[in-house]
């Protein structure tokens, strides 16, 4: 028998109040837990997807809707630009290089989207097997596409228009499969990329003079009337995102939008909810060190002669006041822990339940920063929670209280 | 050994008490009489070290335990005294076996099972050793707090009204039974109570 051992019997004898007190503690620590880290992950992939993209280019509308759809391939686009009005950006001696994009089909579920290779270098994706796409309909893959839609090299398969499953089928053209990325824990394993001129076929239904290429080569080359969805800008300077974005805007039939800026506004948005969550679970917290609190003394109170008899038969203050103060760490403690443990089983639930969009940055078993911190605040609340029964247990009059009972 | 040189003590200017010296040499029995609100259990919680007298001496097994500080004083009592309280206190969450086994821990002894069912064994409570205490019978319950009282091998065991609740038969029993331990540890049993039908069990009586 030790201190432990008692602590551990008198925390089984009540276990209602006991569990009461765990229940409360996990559900408070796995949902703030839970929140910071949907909201690390969530900003470390957006930063993920923006890396090298100082400012999207497309048609008119709402700058985070460009955003969204352009960069993340989560929302429609706002309409096409035409490309030699877009080409004229590239020129300007802001931009350092500009990516090219058309989509607007899908493949069940996974966007198609047409650029040149420059977009796959934008997120270091190399490939895992085959070659790059360079024929017209020719397709390289994302990882996940591939994964999931169980496709291989030399498969085929038909894009159907629009962005959700069911559209109508593009049957007439037909992809194939030349090569799949790596994983990347990007935007890019969720897409299935071609070159400019399938996607302008597809919907033209008309023969393209074969060029390829962007104008990049061939810069002088008079385009016909064609278009992209958007054009991904790199800036040569940091002054360009102060010159250039108002210009697109002002002098122009595109609009610009800056990712990074767009995303602190959603990020800021979307900090009420966050806010709303996290109060939450500071009241519950709360209310769980006061349920401590509570079982602790409550049980004091009828735990008083069995103290006494404790101090009689040898025990110090000092030992009642460890059994008591050992008792509210124990429990805050576990319901710590099972809190966390809630807070990742939580999220890889949801990481498999929503594949899309969203993949789990950090190992699920880490130990971040703001978790120790809540450790620390919890064992505070444990130890808040225990000083008054402590004091109790301290203070005890032996004598009178084995008069008493 | 128990030696009492002129024990006071006050609870406030209304209840005062002053006890008559005792000295009881070792292997002795005593029982204290009086009736309630005489002061009792006031003297047998000085004799525990429980209650700090205002003035006068105590000395038990040749400490005076008066001139202890209170963790000495914890520890003395852990070591030296067993209790029979006027009611039988367990610790609710464990087992009467581990009770025991806590105040083996409490006094710093070495948990000794063996010793514990011996004396379950002696008490004729060896069976009831696993259940928890509140399932236990009345007169269970009384020899089980004597086990607690003796598992120490005290020098002392302070036995406060242990009969009062008892017919004529069990009251002979249970004294009979408190002075068998006593003598089995070598300790000396001081017994106080009002009740008269112990007077002729014990050789000393002391009236208050």
């Amino acid at each position: 028998m030790n201190l432990f051992k008692l602590t551990w019997k008198n925390l089984l004898a009540r276990p209602l109040s006991t569990l009461l007190s765990l229940i409360l503690i996990m559900l408070g620590v796995g949902l703030i837990t839970f929140v910071l880290q949907m909201k690390q992950d969530f900003e470390s992939q957006m930063d993920k997807n923006i890396k090298g993209i100082d400012m999207v280019v497309g048609a008119k509308g709402s700058p985070l809707q460009l955003i969204l759809s352009a960069v993340f391939h989560i929302d429609a686009p706002t309409g096409n630009i035409k490309l030699a009005e877009a080409e004229k950006l590239r020129k300007n001696r802001f931009v350092k290089s500009a990516i090219p994009l058309s989509y607007g089909d899908s493949y069940n579920g996974y966007r198609i989207v047409g650029t040149d290779t420059t977009y796959d270098r934008l997120y270091n994706a190399g490939l895992k097997t085959g070659d790059l796409r360079k024929a017209n309909f020719e397709a390289n893959l994302g990882s996940e596409v591939a994964e999931n839609l169980k496709l291989r090299i030399g498969d085929k398969f038909s894009g159907a228009h629009g962005l959700v499953e069911g559209g109508e089928a593009h049957d007439d053209t037909q992809y194939i499969v030349v090569g799949i990325f790596e994983t990347t824990n990007t935007v890019l394993d969720q897409l299935i990329l071609t070159n400019l001129q399938s996607v302008w076929e597809v919907h033209n239904h008309k023969k393209v003079d074969s060029h390829e290429e962007t104008s990049e080569d061939h810069p002088d080359h008079k385009l016909p009337d064609l278009e992209i969805t958007a054009l991904l800008i790199k800036f040569r300077s940091p002054m360009g995102v102060v010159q250039l974005p108002r210009w697109v805007n002002t002098q122009t039939n595109m609009q610009a939008a800056v990712p990074s800026y767009e995303l602190k506004r959603l990020i800021n948005l979307m900090g009420v909810g966050i806010d709303t969550i996290n109060s939450v679970a500071v009241v519950i917290m709360i209310v769980a060190g006061i349920s401590v609190f509570i079982s602790l003394f409550n049980s004091l109170k009828e735990r008083q002669p069995e103290l006494a008899l404790m101090r009689s038969y040898g025990a110090s203050r000092n030992q009642l006041a460890v059994t008591i103060l050992l008792e509210g760490l124990f429990i805050t403690l576990s319901g710590y822990l099972l809190g966390l443990l809630l807070s990742k089983a939580g999220l890889a639930v949801i990481v498999r339940f929503f594949p899309q969009g969203l993949t789990l940055q950090s190992p699920p078993l880490s130990f971040t920063m703001p978790e120790f911190y809540l450790l620390v605040i919890m064992l505070s609340i444990g130890l808040l929670a225990s000083l008054i029964p402590v004091l109790q247990a301290i203070r005890l009059n032996i004598s009178r209280t084995l008069s008493k009972f | 050994m128990v030696q009492t040189t002129g024990l006071a003590y006050a609870y406030n200017a209304h209840t005062a008490f002053r006890f008559p010296d005792i000295d009881l040499p070792d292997f002795e029995n005593l029982i204290i009489l009086g009736e309630s609100g005489i002061g009792k259990t006031t003297l047998l919680h000085l004799l525990a070290g429980l209650l700090t007298p205002e003035s006068g001496q105590i000395i038990i097994n040749n400490k005076e335990i008066t001139r202890l500080n209170p963790r000495e004083l914890d520890h003395f009592r852990g070591n030296n005294v067993g209790f029979i309280f006027q009611r039988s206190y367990f610790v609710r969450s464990l087992s009467l076996i581990e009770n025991l086994l806590l105040l083996q821990y409490l006094a710093g002894i070495k948990a000794d099972r063996k010793k514990i069912n011996q004396v379950l064994d002696s008490l004729g409570i060896k069976d009831k050793g696993h259940r928890k205490t509140y399932q236990l019978s009345q007169g269970e319950q009384q020899r089980a707090s004597i086990a607690l009282a003796v598992i120490n091998d005290p020098k002392v065991i302070l036995a406060d009204e242990p009969t009062s609740s008892l017919d004529d038969k069990n009251c002979h029993a249970v004294a009979t039974l408190l002075k068998s331990r006593a003598k089995e540890t070598g300790a000396n049993l001081v017994v106080i109570t009002h009740d008269q039908r112990l007077k002729s069990e014990f050789k000393n009586y002391l009236q208050l």
